[in-house]
């Protein structure tokens, strides 16, 4: 019996194997690179790396020496689909890309939308916006801190980040009626109005997130495990930062305090009380803290703008823009109220039509390109829409976080064990769905 | 509605015009807003400047005195050009495009247009000088604009120079904003690479390779990025399809998106 691979010959101990083939003629001649270089390979399914990234390491022994990001997998055409819809639709799309912060997508694209159109929202549009937006921010940071905490091992940093993310989700559902992926924000407003006791639920929410919030601190700020697994771990400096243009909690973390809700204002921020918080050191630590106190100030906006929500219209008053039916809550779920349905088919012909062009048709922006930057819970989430004027986005472009901050993943690792590569990724927190739309 | 609140309305506008030829004169005020829209096209020909694109209109449902009643628009679509912007630009914008004259020698001739437009400055740079733009965007004391925010590309098709490189550039000293574009061929779409001086263009240029086509001169590694490595074609240019299956939905066959009718 003959086998190619390892041929064998009868001896007086028995039957002789010659391994033979492969690469280990190069093993047995010795080695031309370093004692251990290996390339490794992690992703794109692995627990470890936020999602479908795929990382490919150099490493020597337990030493990072090169370390290369493969991006894609979850690329979806949403950019692409978004010419094909009408600019309402587009909010359907756009909340999917990056899916831990939809209300940031959504907001994003209506700002620049009602840029082009040239108009202006109601003022109560605009607080629920911020509400949504800051509500939203301390969601994905929930999931930062869940994911982080169970990729560095501590699983009860996930289960309890899990357990508040799931509140901020029940608020997401009580006001549009969706956990995820929810199209509330519309170019001219938002969809509907808060629901009645809201309020009090939000406000009891804002007390339940900031005994949470205690918990953190009394669960991993002094925990020494989780000090050492992130002091000195994945530094990038200021200089680093805007030349790779990461902005957000790592730039602010670099001791840059850089903000767009404070630099270059939207929606009326400049006009709430609260604080950008920073911090020197520039490490994974260092974006543990600031992140968590970026928590502690969103819930700080989100009880001023309860305070300051006054009655009124939460949709612009333009029938040419504005989706004319209220919604309301049917046996089959969200749809056109019964009195709008009642209203445009008894009574008002003019009602009719325009809900009938509004709906097959949508509405016409005039051409041109404009470009709106927001404070998303990851950076500068920057919208770049262009129309040529017709009922449906020319181009609609989105600057991710996620996907220009990924790009310091070499710069925070290389050098660095292989095992803080994980923290580094961690503290980025991309969002894959974000990254490759 | 529709017109955006910045843009002035020409004195020169006679009370006995319409509405709508006053909202329309106001998008291109150097053009006479009585000259007819046959003899406007007959002169410019449809779409033939690299800065035109794009369908004049106003009102949202549909245009007005054209005869088109399908509801499809489809009869009378006039283009539409970007207005070139007359000093003062009015904001910052007249500082920045001075302190980048004192700055880059090539100014005059980089800049191929300025276009100003809902509160944003747009410069449009010939591709040979964008380096030296860049630069000097990014070292001068009075410009720093220090952040790269975004690099993306727009496919204005029907156009001479059709692929445009559109960076947006952020002021993180002064807080400003500018944009600045370059338009290339589909022939000849090389643009030199801005990864020297912005490291972070380094991943959007090549999505803006990958979607768009556009060669970046100098990159390190321009491969593609969000599709796959062996994908034929550059799936964000207007004449790509959207692709997708028609389907059936109680007895009807809906056609994919892309092939559906839709209001223009």
């Amino acid at each position: 019996m003959t086998d190619s691979y390892a041929p064998s010959r009868e001896t007086t101990e028995g039957r002789v194997y010659n391994l033979s083939g492969g690469d280990w003629d190069q093993v047995l001649a010795g080695h031309t690179v370093g004692e251990e270089r290996m390339v490794l390979n992690m992703g794109p399914q692995h627990p470890s790396t936020h999602g479908v990234l795929r990382l490919v390491l150099e490493l020597e022994g337990e030493t990072v020496t090169d370390a290369r990001v493969v991006i894609g997998y979850l690329h979806t055409g949403i950019e692409k689909n978004t010419e094909y819809r009408t600019w309402t639709q587009g909010v359907t799309f756009l909340t999917r890309a990056d899916y831990l912060s939809p209300f940031f997508n959504e907001t994003a694209y209506c700002l620049g939308v009602e840029r082009l159109l040239g108009v202006e929202i109601p003022e109560r549009a605009k607080l629920i916006r911020i509400l949504m937006m800051e509500i939203n921010r301390l969601s994905s940071h929930w999931v930062w801190l869940a994911t982080g905490g169970m990729e560095l091992g501590a699983l009860t940093a996930m289960t309890n980040g899990f357990r508040a993310r799931e509140r901020c989700l029940d608020i997401f559902e009580l006001v549009t009626g969706l956990r995820m992926n929810h199209a509330y924000v519309r170019p001219g407003g938002v969809a509907q109005d808060l629901p009645a006791g809201a309020d009090e639920k939000i406000r009891e929410w804002v007390k339940e997130m900031r005994q949470e919030l205690h918990g953190v601190d009394k669960l991993l700020t002094g925990q020494t495990i989780w000090v050492n697994r992130l002091k000195d771990v994945g530094w990038i400096g200021v200089e680093g930062c805007i030349a790779l243009g990461i902005t957000g909690p790592i730039l602010r973390a670099a001791g840059l305090p850089w903000d767009l809700r404070k630099t270059q204002p939207y929606l009326g921020y400049e006009t709430f009380d609260f604080e950008v918080p920073t911090d020197d050191r520039g490490d994974c630590w260092s974006r543990y803290v600031v992140r968590v106190a970026e928590m502690w100030e969103s819930l700080k906006i989100v009880e001023q703008v309860l305070d300051r929500l006054e009655p009124g219209p939460t949709m612009i008053d333009d029938p040419k823009i504005a989706w004319p039916a209220k919604l309301s809550l049917g046996p089959d779920g969200m749809g056109n109220s019964l009195e709008h349905v009642q209203h445009i088919m008894a009574t008002s012909m003019e009602s009719l039509i325009h809900h009938f062009k509004l709906v097959t048709e949508g509405f016409r922006v005039p051409p041109g390109q404009t470009y709106q930057a927001i404070e998303s819970p990851r950076g500068e989430l920057g919208a770049h829409v262009v129309s040529d004027g017709g009922t449906r986005p020319y181009r609609v472009h989105f600057r991710e976080p996620s996907f220009i901050n990924l790009q310091g993943t070499a710069t925070m690792s290389i050098g660095g064990m292989v095992a803080d590569v994980i923290a580094s990724v961690a503290s980025i927190d991309p969002v894959m769905g974000g990254c490759d739309r | 509605m529709g017109t955006p609140p910045e843009r002035p309305v020409p004195d020169d506008a006679s009370p006995d015009q319409s509405a709508s030829e006053i909202e329309r004169s106001t998008v291109d005020s150097s053009r006479s807003a009585t000259e007819p829209d046959a003899a406007r096209l007959a002169r410019t020909g449809p779409a033939a400047d690299e800065a035109t694109f794009g369908v004049e209109r106003h009102g949202m449902f549909g245009p007005m005195g054209s005869g088109d009643t399908s509801g499809y628009s489809g009869l009378v679509r006039p283009p539409w050009t970007a207005p070139a912007a007359e000093r003062p630009y009015g904001s910052y914008f007249d500082d920045v495009v001075d302190a980048l004259t004192v700055a880059y020698p090539g100014t005059s001739e980089a800049i191929t247009r300025v276009v100003v437009d809902r509160g944003e400055l747009t410069l449009h740079v010939a591709r040979e000088h964008l380096i030296g733009v860049m630069t000097a965007l990014r070292n001068d004391e009075s410009l720093r604009f220090e952040l790269c925010s975004s690099v993306s590309g727009v496919d204005y098709l029907g156009t001479t120079n059709r692929l445009h490189a559109v960076y947006h550039m952020t002021s993180m000293t002064y807080r400003r904003r500018i944009r600045v574009e370059v338009a290339v061929t589909v022939e000849d779409p090389h643009i030199p690479s801005i990864t020297a001086l912005y490291p972070t263009a380094d991943w959007q240029e090549r999505e803006t390779y990958d979607m768009f086509g556009i060669v970046f001169d100098g990159h390190p590694a321009l491969t593609r990025i969000l599709m796959p490595d062996d994908w034929d074609g550059f799936p964000q240019r207007k004449d790509y399809p959207l692709g997708g299956v028609p389907v059936q939905y109680k007895g009807a066959t809906i056609p994919p998106p892309d092939e559906r009718r839709y209001y223009k």
